[in-house]
């Protein structure tokens, strides 16, 4: 009995590993331009979105495998975000903070609504490419895509990490995130990093969207938005603005989450999610790896 | 540099109040949400016993005003559009045979269709545009129980008969006295006989004595679904979880299921979940029967549980694929759905073709299209032959038929049950 309840745990912390591996990955894209730009990108989750749609396409009608599949997803990802960028929010960086916000949230409704338009809100069957295979270690049930997963998630947020700290346009990005002023004063090309920002993070929004739809075999125009909302939460309690902070906040959604529905309490499930934002907020309003905000003049 | 160090403290500052906005925004997309919902229903709930002193649309014209209000988008938008196929199809059937027959003289339709958007403020306000503006003979729709409920005070000032392809809570049709509502009808059944219906089939034909329920909270037909089977289920029902509409990921409540032991899971819901609680169930090992309710009974179900996992899963259904074989209305329907959709006919688009018919039933036993006329003709239907069964409305307009009980084995239909 005790080894089944055991058995019963690590199943669970497998399903919160697999969940909250896909919340950090988009919890990343928030936290990046939240960092540079001080805005909230909403329309973060419908990224996520495009994503899974053309990996839906591209698998199906011109057979990309998962390899090549998950890689035009980040470049189409990454092209999303530089043109939503460019038309909806470059016009309006020196516009107050909550003109940008609602544009936000209008970019967000336009994405969803237009591909619902475009293609239906009947939720799609994503091409299986990857037949699921389970492993039983201990007892325990783990699939390929679960491994799949979170390989790729932690994968992706150690590139991001090493792009952040040891490359040029990484060193540019953090300078223009402490002051976007002087760093253009040093010479950085301000438009040129924030897209790159955006590039970056929406990259691995498009990813996420692939990753998802391969695990839960199912898509629709309207899939970005609660884990898009839950991603945000994750950011925030990371510390939004920290990269290692983002990848931790989104495992902790997820295993916050499946505990939650393990006890027996799956109606309060999202509940949980916003209850330990309000607390955080409270608590610890720079989040776990949040620093209070140091700058230098 | 004191000014520039006051310049950093009110920037500091402007961060803070930032970020509480953005909190407060994204709580308010939810929050706005709930707070429409308690407004309108506070807002109708006084006024759903209106007293019915509306004379009713004339029709005089040379054609027939139908109109529909319906879910085209938002959350159930893909329900509303599978609808909105049956319902154009049926009308272009009816007017290329010439129209209805009024009286000795046939009238085509003139179709009105109008979008909701889920939302049951713009189904009260799309309502009251169809009884007072375009005058329509009837309202087709909506398609689920919440707008539903909110379009009833204004079609019922209006005296506009309003027949629903799939609304099914079982008070959908009352008032709030148990009174029936002299407007509101639906096409499909109500909840309670067909929850009931599933409990005894769990019970006496799976005979699964441990069940674990596995709703959809965000609906009210998952709830009152939930609500029917615990009440008549004779078994023990040792875990009662929800979901909400759009959740991806059952694996968490899966797992807790499997520590419980049960030997089914019933799971009311609509196909987008419940076909993704198919494939997550199937994946981490559970094999136990899974049953569900005519929500599940789509063809993209077995897409999105794969063909595989879909083995061992039982739903009641009005419209069974392999009932309509030796339903010639129903297999003539089928045909002439795949020809121009190109799909297989889902339930939705099926209810909703019955839907118009039943309506250009009713004007053709009153002989008159006059809107009071179709809704005592709507209440006085007998044994029509639709494509999902023979349907008589009962005295409280709810649509009485025989229900069946579809087996899936490896995403194939392989067995129907007829339930008396």
């Amino acid at each position: 009995m005790e080894a089944s309840t055991l058995q019963t745990f690590f199943q669970q912390l497998i399903n919160g590993l697999s969940l909250g591996s896909i919340y950090a990955l988009l919890a990343l894209g928030y936290t990046m331009v939240y960092g540079i730009i001080k805005l909230i990108n909403f329309a973060h989750g419908d990224i996520y979105m495009l994503g899974a749609f053309w990996g839906y396409y591209v698998i199906n009608f011109w057979h990309f495998n998962f390899l090549f599949a998950l890689l035009s997803a980040m470049l189409v990802g990454a092209v999303a975000g530089v043109i939503i960028e460019y038309f909806a929010y470059r016009p309006l960086r020196h516009a107050p903070r909550i003109t940008a916000l609602i544009t936000a949230i209008g970019v967000s409704f336009l994405l969803e609504n237009g591909m619902s338009y475009l293609y239906g809100s009947t939720p799609r069957d994503f091409p299986q490419i990857i037949e699921p295979v389970n492993y039983h270690v201990f007892g325990v049930l783990i699939s390929n895509i679960q491994i799949l997963i979170l390989v790729t998630a932690c994968l992706l947020m150690v590139i991001l990490q090493v792009i952040i700290k040891k490359t040029k346009m990484g060193k540019a990005m953090r300078a223009v995130s402490v002051d976007p002023d002087a760093a253009e004063l040093v010479g950085i090309n301000l438009n040129r990093t924030i897209s790159f920002t955006f590039a970056l993070g929406s990259s691995m929004a498009g990813a996420a969207g692939v990753l998802i739809g391969l695990y839960y075999n199912s898509i629709d125009p309207l899939m970005g938005m609660t884990p898009g909302i839950k991603a945000f939460v994750a950011a925030v309690v990371g510390g939004i603005g920290s990269v290692p902070g983002a990848s931790i906040g989104g495992f902790l959604i997820g295993l916050l989450e499946t505990l939650v529905q393990s006890v027996g309490l799956s109606a309060y499930k999202d509940a949980a999610v916003y209850f330990v934002l309000i607390v955080i907020l409270l608590v610890l309003p720079a989040g776990i790896f949040g620093k209070n905000i140091k700058e230098k003049v | 540099m004191p000014d520039t160090k006051g310049g950093q403290f009110v920037r500091q500052a402007n961060y803070r109040k930032w970020d509480g906005i953005m909190m407060k925004k994204s709580m308010m997309k939810k929050l706005t949400g709930f707070a429409t919902i308690a407004a309108t229903a506070m807002i109708f709930a006084g006024c759903s016993t209106a007293s019915t002193t509306g004379s009713g649309n004339k029709q005089t014209g040379n054609t027939i005003k139908i109109g529909v209000n319906m879910e085209l988008s938002g959350a159930a938008g893909g329900y509303g559009n599978q609808q909105k196929q049956g319902i154009q199809m049926a009308v272009d059937e009816i007017n290329d045979a010439g129209g209805i027959n009024v009286n000795g003289k046939k009238k085509k339709i003139d179709l009105i269709i109008k979008d909701n958007k889920t939302a049951t403020s713009t189904s009260a306000s799309v309502a009251a545009q169809l009884a007072n503006n375009d005058k329509v003979s009837a309202i087709i729709g909506p398609a689920t129980t919440n707008a539903g409920t909110a379009q009833t005070p204004n079609i019922t000032k209006a005296a506009v008969p309003a027949l629903s392809p799939s609304a099914t809570d079982p008070d959908y049709t009352l008032q709030k006295n148990g009174k029936v509502q002299p407007y509101v009808f639906r096409a499909c059944y109500q909840n309670n006989f067909q929850g009931g219906t599933a409990a005894k089939f769990t019970y006496n034909n799976l005979k699964a004595r441990r069940v674990a329920i596995l709703g959809d909270n965000s609906t009210d037909y998952g709830t009152g679904l939930a609500k029917a089977f615990k009440n008549q289920f004779k078994g023990k029902i040792v875990a009662n979880q929800t979901f909400a509409a759009g959740d991806k990921d059952f694996n968490a409540v899966l797992t807790s299921f499997k520590s419980k032991k049960a030997d089914a899971i019933f799971v009311p819901g609509y196909y987008s979940e419940v076909g993704l609680i198919i494939n997550q169930a199937r994946q981490a090992g559970i094999n136990v029967p899974i049953v569900g309710t005519d929500g599940m009974a789509d063809p993209q179900l077995v897409k999105i549980a794969g063909a595989k996992n879909a083995t061992n899963v039982y739903y009641t259904t009005p419209f069974s694929t392999m009932a309509s074989k030796k339903n010639p209305t129903a297999a003539k329907f089928m045909k002439a759905y795949q020809a121009k959709y190109h799909q297989v006919a889902p339930t939705f688009s099926a209810l909703a073709y019955d839907s118009v018919n039943m309506v250009k039933q009713a004007i053709e036993n009153e002989k008159s299209a006059d809107s009071k006329k179709v809704a005592a003709g709507l209440a006085k239907i007998k044994n029509f032959d639709g494509v999902t069964g023979t349907i008589t409305i009962d005295k409280d307009h709810n649509a009485q038929k025989p229900i069946a009980i579809e087996t899936l084995k490896n995403g194939k239909v392989v067995n129907s049950v007829s339930i008396k």
